[in-house]
């Protein structure tokens, strides 16, 4: 009887863990959706409306009114995003190929170079590269948080990742298309790039993520607003009569939105992906 | 023959030079070539403002002797990690210990969990700052229903890093649980039958099989967690500024204010070169401890 009860109690503290932590983590996108649909007026209410009444959907009509270039940032979020994902990809594919499977002088001493780069911060590179970038003319220009970011810290860690993925592949593969006369680039482009996919993906998942919501390179080399990316376009909704927050909630619930349901759909990619290299 | 091989393999090296050409000169120009400059430039006064001259050890000597903003912010940082650390680490091991054990609604629980994590940290801090919001916030709303006066938690000296600190673990906890997890379920099985065999407790299964054999990610975990919070700016951005006066100013955030507001690009880089150093010990210690503190290694 006793332990059944002391059993009991030990299940209700588990549980009552999960459900405190559970919460924590979801207040906040249920606040952010139910101010995202409140009339402005109601927003400060005393007690809190937990649910927006009347529902107002025309916020969301309305941040494309507030801030016209909204629908642009949101379009340079994403396309800057998807090339250094794709780029990443890239880069990371054919130089973790080569390190993995051609054989070249230093090519490990090169590998350990490379590696070495991993901790150097790009807050501390962020001064010279800024100095270099304003000389050639490009501060104000999507080009420093586009080709940094895939030949930088980003695409060393693609190539570290898809390195020890190749490195799983058995040596007979390329070693018969070798012998079928393909060429290192042959061998790369038609029979390692379509194993690659799992490991693309996750990949894919950090690159994009880390891209989405990188703020402090927009934040030094974007002045004009136009090109503003999501991150540092949310400081748009406060001026000196104070912050829209029925506004920014919905332009937020729009930021959060595509990456959440990508996630609810690929769940055990994304769960995979993280505890694979966490693990290596 | 032997001709055919030997220009069979130069072809290969060609190739090989050609595939990490891109990323080996990304490295060069982003990442090398930068943080020779940036030590270059930690001794001049460059500034975007007006010519600058060299100036021997002067930024290092200014920062460590005369500069009290930087050791404020030193002393911040180093209080965000020694909250942010201990708390993100127990509490990830805590609920993927809860979530690895045959419980009702795992899945769920895990979902929900994980999902700040492909939520932007800046909208993550910005639907935070509203929620801890003095007048409005709901945090005060829910408080005053109680009848208590709330408190002005990011204006408040004692409680505004408090407050970032809980919202960063609540967003990178999920990430540390999902790795404990996957290493939860690689400890062989039999290991805690044969420890339940020998009458160990709980307790005992958990220091001595659990903890040894998932070792490896803690300590990953653990290095990374740090690094990266040497490294906290959005949030802090995001949420106080810096404030009130300096409780919440962190070494990046001082860069940052130092280099592109106050332009004063040297001076900048000489506090940035001391992150760098901080940064690189912690991973050579990273790499050279990890033989002798983990247990179990591949």
């Amino acid at each position: 009887m006793r332990s059944n009860a002391l059993r009991y109690a030990g299940l209700g503290m588990r549980y009552l863990l999960l459900i405190v932590v559970t919460a924590l983590v979801v207040i906040p996108f249920f606040w952010m959706v139910t101010t995202s649909l409140k009339d402005q007026n109601k927003i400060f209410d005393f007690p809190p409306q937990w649910l927006p009444h009347p529902v107002v959907w025309s916020n969301y009509k309305e941040v494309f009114t507030a801030q016209p270039e909204f629908l642009r940032q949101y379009w340079n979020s994403v396309y800057i995003a998807v090339l250094v994902t794709i780029g990443t990809c890239l880069v990371g594919a054919l130089a973790g190929f080569a390190f993995a499977k051609l054989s070249f002088p230093f090519r490990n001493t090169l590998f350990l170079v490379l590696l070495s780069g991993m901790m150097i911060p790009n807050e501390v590179t962020i001064i010279p590269n800024f100095i270099w970038f304003s000389k050639l003319g490009l501060v104000d220009n999507h080009f420093p948080i586009i080709v940094p970011p895939i030949l930088g810290a980003g695409g060393i860690f693609g190539v570290f990742l898809l390195r020890q993925f190749y490195i799983t592949i058995p040596k007979e593969l390329d070693e018969a298309a070798e012998i079928d006369g393909c060429t290192p680039w042959t061998t790369f482009w038609r029979i390692m790039i379509p194993m690659t996919t799992p490991a693309f993906a996750t990949l894919a998942i950090f690159t994009f993520l880390n891209s989405w919501e990188d703020f402090l390179d927009p934040l030094i080399y974007l002045n004009s607003s136009k090109l503003f990316t999501l991150p540092i376009a949310m400081n748009l909704f406060t001026d000196t009569a104070g912050t829209a927050w029925h506004l920014l909630m919905a332009a937020a619930v729009m930021t959060t939105a595509p990456l959440l349901l990508v996630f609810f759909f690929a769940q055990r990619k994304f769960v995979e992906g993280v505890s694979t290299t966490g693990l290596k | 023959m032997r001709i055919s091989y030997s220009k069979q393999s130069r072809r290969k090296a060609i190739y090989g030079y050609l595939f990490i050409a891109p990323i080996m000169l990304g490295f060069l120009f982003f990442m090398a070539g930068p943080i020779i400059g940036a030590f270059g430039i930690s001794f001049t006064n460059y500034s975007l403002l007006q010519p600058s001259s060299f100036v021997g050890l002067d930024n290092y000597r200014h920062v460590f002797t005369q500069d009290d903003t930087f050791w404020t912010t030193v002393k911040n940082t180093l209080y965000f990690s020694a909250g942010l650390i201990p708390l993100n680490l127990t509490l990830a091991l805590a609920l993927a210990l809860l979530l690895s054990g045959k419980l009702r609604g795992m899945g769920l629980f895990r979902t929900a969990i994980f999902t700040p994590v492909v939520t932007s940290v800046i909208i993550w801090a910005i639907v935070w700052k509203y929620i801890f919001a003095t007048d409005a916030g709901l945090v005060n709303q829910v408080l005053h229903f109680f009848g208590i006066q709330g408190p002005a938690w990011l204006y408040d000296k004692r409680l505004a890093m408090p407050v970032v600190i809980v919202t960063s673990v609540l967003k990178k906890v999920g990430m540390n649980m999902v790795i404990f997890l996957a290493a939860l379920q690689e400890v062989p099985k039999m290991y805690y039958e044969a420890a339940t065999l020998d009458g160990a407790s709980k307790w005992k299964q958990f220091t001595k099989v659990t903890l040894p054999m998932i070792s490896p990610s803690l300590f990953l975990t653990l290095i990374i967690t740090l690094i990266g919070s040497l490294k906290v700016f959005s949030q802090i951005v995001v949420m106080t500024g810096g404030g009130p006066g300096t409780s919440t100013s962190v070494l990046v955030y001082y860069i940052y204010k130092l280099a592109f507001k106050n332009y004063q690009l040297g001076y900048a880089s000489a506090v940035a070169f001391l992150l760098f150093f901080l940064v690189m010990a912690l991973t050579l210690v990273q790499w050279s401890l990890r033989k002798r503190w983990v247990h179990h290694e591949e």
